[in-house]
């Protein structure tokens, strides 16, 4: 039996709407739980305060924390995820890899030594110098992975390209930290690279949200092309797609998305392996359904992983990586598993 | 429709693959590329189908260059049916198929009631109407050609060029697959290893060796003993099939 054009949209729909409502609750959660717990309707005073709705007398404090450190903090957080979700949806189908993602690939390590490259080597300053040096890492990255896994294109080789790119990049990272940083340099980068929300305000949101929403509409608009990409690059020639121009397209929009990510919060793995995969689940393979729930999915894992980080071992916070690595990395095995069946 | 390619040389690196080769179909008929393997057959298939472009020569639909036309317009044209499609996505038959109205789509514009009817009637042309949501890993290697068969008739092409599509299929499964593209009113090229079936479904035979062209022309006046003796190096028996009334070739082992 087949349901109607109509109702495949209207639960599309839907469960977009369902999975943003979620997204929502999980930001009021995440603003709300902490050192300091804060009520939700404290939360909601602040809000309407701040954007000019209401006048109510709240809590000074409590209004700050909300406003300059948890609100910034957890939208910079939905955002990360959006973007590395969609970094790992891109990359999956260009490379027609089911383990590719930024991470996997080493493109997140090559952002990291632009990124510390800057910082330490005192390469300009400033939120978009670094995003610029990650970005430039990046694509170094990039072309090293791309490069070496040229030819024959097969899964294997890409991974294995993307474990010599981490390697050597890591390498450099290090060199770098050990050469040029003194103690606190080097613990403060040691803990960035792990992944952390702890740094972000309001000027990374802006940055973050305008990059990751200009690549989303061109990933959008290239969902189709992408589709064409399921048997391989010849078959989607054939199908009248420009192979050559929308992969460099969409590969320098990953590097980009990637690099602007990384240099805020550091190299956070595996939410773009883990989260295209579960959303193929829920809405096949299509990209023009499947692009933006990567995103809004992402964004409420990373949500959920950024409070998890603070709560699971508080006063302490957990680097985010950490968390989602934990989560991730079975699912890297289950994959791993189940591709060993198909073979 | 008309497909040509006029003395067309392609070379990866420095080893030429396809050494001046000129073939030609006319409108509604089968042209089958024969050859033994390393022939240039795959390769000049490529060409023809706009997927590399020659070195020297050109490759003309109609009297028009092929790279006069835009990728997407060459796709609604000619659609090209590959050796063994793969792929490691969880797709259906019907995601599958769909993919035939790509050249026919722009970025954002939403499927259409007529994207729907060619999807249904190249299913059903191919016999899968009632398994459009199967799951690809889950078909037969004869199950998945007659999938990218009807993809390929999704385009609504005007030409169809197909790259040993047999190769992975038992006799049976062959004989369905090429009984079903020669039944479509399509030109078509078709490069194919066995010589029997090219001689029962194709109008012209190309014969290539070594990059090069070496006779083309009927079937009947083509496959001589000599030429198979020459091109493949085996001693063949050529007669006439009782059978279907064409020639019948047989090899001495």
């Amino acid at each position: 039996m087949r349901r109607s054009r109509a109702a495949v949209w209207g639960i599309g729909l839907g469960g977009a709407a369902l999975t943003a409502a979620c997204l929502l609750l999980a930001i009021a959660a995440g603003v709300s739980i902490g050192e300091m717990p804060i009520p939700m309707e404290t939360i909601f005073g602040t809000l309407t305060n701040r954007l000019g709705l209401t006048t109510l007398r709240l809590p000074r404090i409590q209004e700050a924390i909300i406003w300059d450190y948890r609100l910034s903090r957890s939208l910079v957080a939905a955002v990360c995820g959006a973007g590395l979700a969609l970094c790992g949806a891109i990359l999956q189908a260009l490379l027609r890899n089911p383990l590719a993602e930024p991470y996997v690939l080493g493109i997140s390590a090559g952002a990291s030594t632009g990124a510390v490259g800057i910082m330490l080597l005192g390469l300009g300053s400033g939120a978009v110098s670094l995003s610029a040096g990650a970005f430039a890492g990046a694509l170094v990255a990039f072309a090293f992975v791309v490069f070496l896994s040229s030819g024959r294109q097969t899964a294997d080789r890409t991974i294995l390209a993307g474990v010599a790119a981490s390697q050597l990049f890591n390498a450099l990272t290090s060199y770098i930290v050990s050469t040029s940083a003194n103690a606190e340099q080097a613990r403060n980068v040691m803990f960035w690279l792990l992944g952390s929300f702890a740094g972000v305000r309001w000027p990374d949101l802006a940055l973050s949200a305008s990059v990751v929403t200009a690549c989303f509409l061109v990933c959008i608009w290239h969902a189709r092309a992408l589709d064409a990409f399921t048997f391989g690059e010849d078959a989607a020639r054939s199908l009248g797609i420009a192979v050559q121009r929308i992969r460099i397209v969409l590969l320098v929009i990953t590097a980009l998305m990637t690099a602007t990510l990384v240099s805020m919060v550091g190299t956070i793995g595996f939410v773009g392996l883990v989260i295209p995969h579960a959303a193929r689940f829920v809405v096949g393979h299509g990209h023009i359904r499947l692009l933006p729930t990567c995103a809004l999915v992402g964004a409420l894992f990373m949500v959920l992983a950024d409070i998890v980080s603070r709560v699971a071992v508080a006063p302490q916070s957990l680097p985010v990586g950490v968390v989602t690595a934990l989560v991730g990395v079975p699912f890297f095995s289950i994959i791993l598993y189940r591709a060993r069946r198909s073979t | 429709m008309t497909l040509a390619a006029r003395n067309v040389r392609w070379a990866a690196g420095r080893t030429v693959i396809v050494d001046g080769v000129t073939v030609a179909v006319r409108p509604g008929q089968t042209l089958g590329l024969i050859g033994p393997n390393g022939s240039g057959k795959s390769s000049l298939i490529r060409l023809l189908a706009g997927l590399r472009l020659p070195v020297a020569g050109e490759v003309v639909l109609d009297d028009t260059p092929i790279g006069r036309f835009g990728r997407r317009d060459l796709a609604r044209r000619v659609a090209v049916l590959e050796q063994h499609a793969l792929t490691e996505a969880h797709v259906t038959v019907l995601d599958v198929v769909s993919l035939g109205r790509t050249p026919h789509r722009s970025a954002l514009s939403l499927w259409t009631d007529n994207d729907d009817r060619i999807v249904s009637d190249a299913l059903s042309q191919v016999g899968l109407e009632n398994r459009r949501d199967q799951y690809w890993h889950t078909l037969s290697g004869g199950e998945r050609q007659r999938v990218q068969l009807a993809r390929a008739l999704a385009q609504t092409p005007s030409c169809l060029i197909l790259d040993e599509p047999t190769n992975h299929l038992d006799i049976q499964h062959q004989i369905e697959i090429l009984r079903l593209v020669a039944g479509l009113p399509l030109t078509t090229i078709i490069a194919i290893h066995d010589l029997n079936l090219a001689v029962r479904f194709c109008d012209t035979i190309a014969v290539l060796s070594g990059g090069r062209l070496v006779t083309s022309g009927e079937p009947m006046e083509v496959l001589t003993e000599a030429l198979i003796a020459d091109v493949f190096g085996v001693e063949a028996h050529i007669s006439t099939s009782g059978l279907h009334g064409r020639l019948h070739i047989q090899f001495a082992m």
